[in-house]
């Protein structure tokens, strides 16, 4: 029963893994965002579009995972209300993990200049380069994050009120261990 | 009125015999460099043309090209306000690049090689680029590619001298659309 009440141990790990490596490339971004074109600038916003773009191989994998292992039951002490809002919030992540690296894609093929994945694999052009869009695209992009801020900070407030508030046991269903 | 209106005219009949009409609007002068591997392009959106090809006659061709280095268009507005600084073209204190051709030769197959002199940021160079000329009713479009090496003009000096993250070579692409009298 316990073990039905967990995830996918793969699933588990993506989670973590995807959590330290999408709150490195938010960062990044912010901090490469605000630096003067310069050498060091080029170097890392190549390397930002990289991790974006794991991110988004990730999330696709996961999302496969999902619809393949499901997620575990919410404890049955949960309201209706709160099932939805957890739902809800859960869709709108995995909504923002698909848009937000999608959106910096959208916005690199725009510019006319393509990511190219470790220096190595050009990816294709989403769109033709439009110099009008760009800078549009870039906003949506910024906006895109500032969403993911708040619904990151929302997600982590619930796991935190059902840890120490409802001790309802919910993360276990997100630890490897116990 | 009528005087300042004569004085161009008259330069423009005193200019260069060789001088065939090119048509700007469709001739073009882009450039492609790789930044951290990634393709990235730009042109120089104002260029004057002073160029006599007939492909008959390869060898008497002769071509005059003057670009004005701070029309230079990149993928940002911010890269396109680096490349007029300092490091890279310097627009403020050559406002000008050069080409000027010593030698058109055929290589057959519709083919021909230019030779000539490349002076950009006050550094001249000889420079050769292999081009095609196409016939089309009343135009002839020459369509080339002349690989530089920027470091060799200081394009891009300083911590931008560093080819790990833009690379030395770049390619000029050349379109000239030549209207036959």
């Amino acid at each position: 029963m316990k073990q039905a009440n967990r995830y996918h141990p793969l699933q588990i790990v993506l989670h973590g893994l995807m959590a330290v490596l999408m709150i490195a490339t938010f960062a990044f971004g912010k901090y490469v965002h605000s630096l003067p074109l310069s050498p060091a600038k080029f170097q890392l916003m190549s390397y930002h579009k990289w991790a974006g773009m794991t991110v988004l191989a990730l999330v696709l994998v996961r999302i496969l995972l999902r619809l393949a292992k499901g997620a575990p039951a919410l404890p049955g002490s949960m309201s209706p209300a709160a099932r939805l809002v957890a739902h809800a919030g859960h869709l709108l992540l995995y909504v923002l993990m698909v848009a937000i690296p999608l959106s910096g894609w959208l916005m690199s093929s725009a510019y006319g200049i393509p990511v190219v994945m470790f220096g190595l694999w050009q990816l294709p052009d989403l769109i033709a380069a439009n110099p009008e869009l760009a800078p549009q695209l870039g906003q949506l992009h910024g906006l895109l994050n500032t969403v993911l801020l708040l619904a990151v900070l929302g997600h982590v407030a619930a796991a935190l009120k059902h840890h120490f508030i409802d001790k309802d046991g919910l993360l276990s269903r997100m630890s490897l261990r116990g | 009125m009528k005087k300042a209106l004569l004085l161009p005219l008259a330069a423009l009949l005193a200019a260069p015999a060789f001088a065939q009409p090119v048509d700007l609007t469709k001739s073009q002068l882009a450039f492609t460099l790789k930044q951290m591997g990634v393709p990235m392009s730009g042109s120089f959106k104002k260029f004057a043309a002073n160029v006599d090809f007939n492909p008959a006659q390869p060898e008497a061709g002769k071509a005059d090209i003057t670009i004005d280095t701070g029309s230079i268009a990149l993928p940002t507005g911010e890269a396109s306000a680096e490349a007029r600084k300092k490091e890279w073209f310097n627009a403020a204190q050559f406002p000008q690049a050069r080409f000027v051709s010593s030698s058109i030769k055929a290589l057959g197959n519709n083919r021909y090689q230019v030779a000539g002199k490349l002076t950009l940021k006050g550094i001249s160079r000889d420079v050769s680029a292999p081009f095609t000329a196409t016939a089309q009713g009343k135009t002839l479009t020459v369509d080339g590619t002349l690989p530089v090496s920027r470091l060799a003009f200081k394009i891009g000096e300083g911590s931008w001298s560093d080819t790990g993250t833009v690379a030395d070579n770049v390619d000029l692409k050349f379109r000239l659309v030549l209207v036959n009298p």
